[in-house]
């Protein structure tokens, strides 16, 4: 089922760049990102990733003293014509698009099954995508199917000078430590990448490019997992990750009452409203507000968090953020740690206090 | 029902150290359990063989020391244990970890559903539960929130993402990872912990599980960590305000203040 192993080491002795052949002696080239569909929409991080993928296409090019490209795989069924001028306008050079029925509803298997088909016709060098549920479930099998490494949840992404390496930076302990990881000898070199952790590049659309169309294999219609249905969670998000100041309430919040304090701050210093898991399995605030491992992934400017104890799975949807505040009756809350400020106190004896200055305060008001 | 569950011992805390040499988690001396999602796991597999009979197989891939987890299995009530222990295993990634554990699999023989927890703690990847599924060419779901209905061929299955989730039907032998709260996981019975104690976990080294040695370990790992550090523009000194609400107010106020005009 599988080919031989992409294996490719270095020919040059100590390092420098070298171009990767596989087994045929073809080479590898250009960065790929796999699009992910929402709906009939495109999710924003496909946009935040072709943004990264020309900065490293560029930087690729540059060491290998030709032209590398940017190319995005969709699968879906029915992609609009607005769809692809939005995806050449996000830096795409070329599209590789398969349009199917039998992919109308999100299926990992068999996106797995079809990209690793592709990366092994195309040889693209690098492949990214986003860091989602659907991102994380697609890519380890991709990686698996034609044998090569993937980094999950990078925070930073970029091309060594030397080598034409993919440097891949995570985050790992609730960011106590920063990991560089190279994948040196198998291509394609694969990454996977939060919504949020890169910005939106501006879209410019005088840009254009070639659409190369594949199609499903027969055995690739089917597959041993079925979805069955499918359901959307009304007010699906708050989008938190425009936003340059956020306010999250924790369990300390002990109830939606409690979240009228929260939001009041959010207002008072012109920010979004934010919650812990906790504090939305117990009903206080819809999903739509949650960050963390099953929510969003955020990188404000100014992150406060209140009543918020810092489990690991909330640390890594706001970790990157700018300035860190937290108000915690408990001094050793993991979250605590990990802020710039922390202040122990009652949030609902602090928060008011802090609304009162904020208020009064004309300067901050303004750079808020 | 053959069932093998994929278990990961983990460090309890998440203040930890990088060995220089390796670039790999200093695991020494550091305080261990069994990573939070491997506990719904079990407790998932337990569920099905109460309500279909057959067996739990509990596996795991460490140094030593991962027995003790192993033995926490044993006393919630898996029917036996198996420890991938080989000094070529270690310092694998993903890809290495994920080809060992389906070897393993492999070699268990007939199973007919592996579950694992949607990712472990440390690491954080969620990448080894897809890994083993696609080792052994078995499909998978990934983010399992609940399981509807089972059958020895089949699991309808409820799948959380994002914005909602999905219903789908998985024909086994399959790989399933799962979310916290799919379940309530038992803690061991007094009787458990003393049977576990005397049961015998079997240790099987890389050649056990016929592995390929260009797959396994450091070196059979595609990816390599080459540099670890602090965070960066994270500064470190926390400034911890605890006095009355109206001092920490103020204080924040005047920080934010300083903080702006850089």
């Amino acid at each position: 089922m599988f080919e031989a192993r992409t294996y490719c080491p270095n020919i040059l002795p100590g390092g420098g760049f070298s171009v990767k052949i596989d087994s045929n002696g073809s080479e590898y080239r250009d960065i790929w990102v796999l699009a992910e569909l929402v709906g009939d929409d495109i999710h924003r991080v496909t946009f935040e990733l072709l943004g990264v993928a020309r900065n490293l296409a560029s930087k690729l090019s540059k060491v290998k003293n030709r032209e590398e490209e940017v190319v995005c795989v969709v699968l879906g069924s029915g992609l609009s014509e607005e769809s692809r001028k939005r995806l050449f306008a996000g830096y795409a050079d070329k599209l590789i698009i398969v349009d199917d029925e039998a992919l109308r509803v999100f299926n990992d298997n068999i996106h797995a099954a079809v990209v690793s088909r592709l990366v092994r016709k195309y040889r693209p060098e690098v492949l990214i995508s986003g860091a989602t549920s659907r991102g994380r479930s697609v890519m380890p099998r991709v990686a698996v199917e034609v044998e090569t490494g993937l980094t999950a949840d990078c925070t930073g992404l970029d091309i060594d000078e030397d080598s034409g390496l993919l440097l891949q930076t995570r985050p790992a302990y609730g960011g106590n430590i920063i990991a560089t990881i190279k994948c040196e000898n198998y291509r394609p070199q694969m990454s996977t990448v939060r919504p949020g952790v890169f910005k939106l590049p501006e879209a410019d659309f005088s840009r254009t490019g070639v659409v190369v169309q594949e199609e499903l294999t027969e055995e690739e219609k089917v597959s041993r997992l079925r979805v069955l249905e499918e359901q959307t969670i009304e007010d699906a998000t708050v989008n938190l990750s425009d936003a340059k100041i956020i306010v999250t309430g924790g369990r300390g919040v002990k109830g939606p009452d409690g979240f009228k304090v929260i939001e009041e701050f959010a207002r008072a210093i012109g920010g979004a409203v934010g919650a812990s898991r906790a504090a939305v399995d117990s009903g206080w605030i819809s999903y739509a507000h949650q960050v963390g491992q099953t929510g969003q992934t955020v990188q404000p400017k100014i992150y406060i968090a209140c009543g918020v104890s810092g489990q690991i799975q909330h640390l890594v949807g706001m970790q990157s953020s700018d300035f860190i505040i937290a108000i915690n009756k408990d001094s050793e809350a993991p979250i605590m740690k990990l802020a710039d400020v922390a202040i122990v106190g009652d949030l609902f004896e602090v928060i008011p206090e802090i609304v009162k200055l904020v208020r009064r305060d004309d300067e901050l008001k303004k750079a808020v | 029902m053959k069932i093998v569950v994929c278990i990961k011992q983990v460090p309890a805390t998440t203040e930890v150290s990088i060995d220089p040499e390796t670039k790999r988690l200093v695991r020494e001396g550091v305080e261990i359990m069994m990573n939070p999602f491997d506990t719904y796991a079990l407790e998932e597999g337990l569920l099905l063989r109460e309500a279909h009979g057959g067996e739990v197989i509990a596996i795991s891939m460490g140094p030593k020391r991962t027995e003790a987890t192993l033995r926490e299995a044993l006393a919630c009530g898996a029917d036996r244990a198996i420890l991938l222990n080989d000094r070529v295993l270690g310092g694998s990634d993903t890809f290495a970890t994920s080809y060992a554990l389906s070897r393993a699999i492999a070699k268990i023989g007939n199973v007919d559903l592996v579950i694992t927890g949607k990712q472990a703690v440390d690491g954080d990847t969620a990448q080894v539960g897809p890994g083993i599924a696609a080792h052994l060419g078995w499909p998978q779901a990934a983010y399992v929130s609940r399981v509807i209905e089972s059958d020895s061929k089949h699991l309808v299955l409820e799948r959380m993402h994002e914005t909602g989730y999905d219903v789908c039907s998985l024909e086994l032998p399959g790989v399933i990872t799962v979310l916290k709260d799919i379940n309530s996981p038992r803690v061991p019975t007094l009787k458990g912990r003393l049977a576990s104690r005397k049961a015998s976990i079997n240790i099987w080294n890389a050649s056990a599980i016929s592995a390929d040695l260009t797959k396994i370990g450091l070196n059979g790992s595609p990816t390599r960590v080459v540099a670890t550090r602090s965070p960066d523009a994270r500064d470190k000194h926390t400034i911890i305000l605890d006095g009355s609400p109206e001092e920490s107010a103020r204080e924040l106020v005047k920080i934010l203040k300083q903080r702006i005009k850089l």
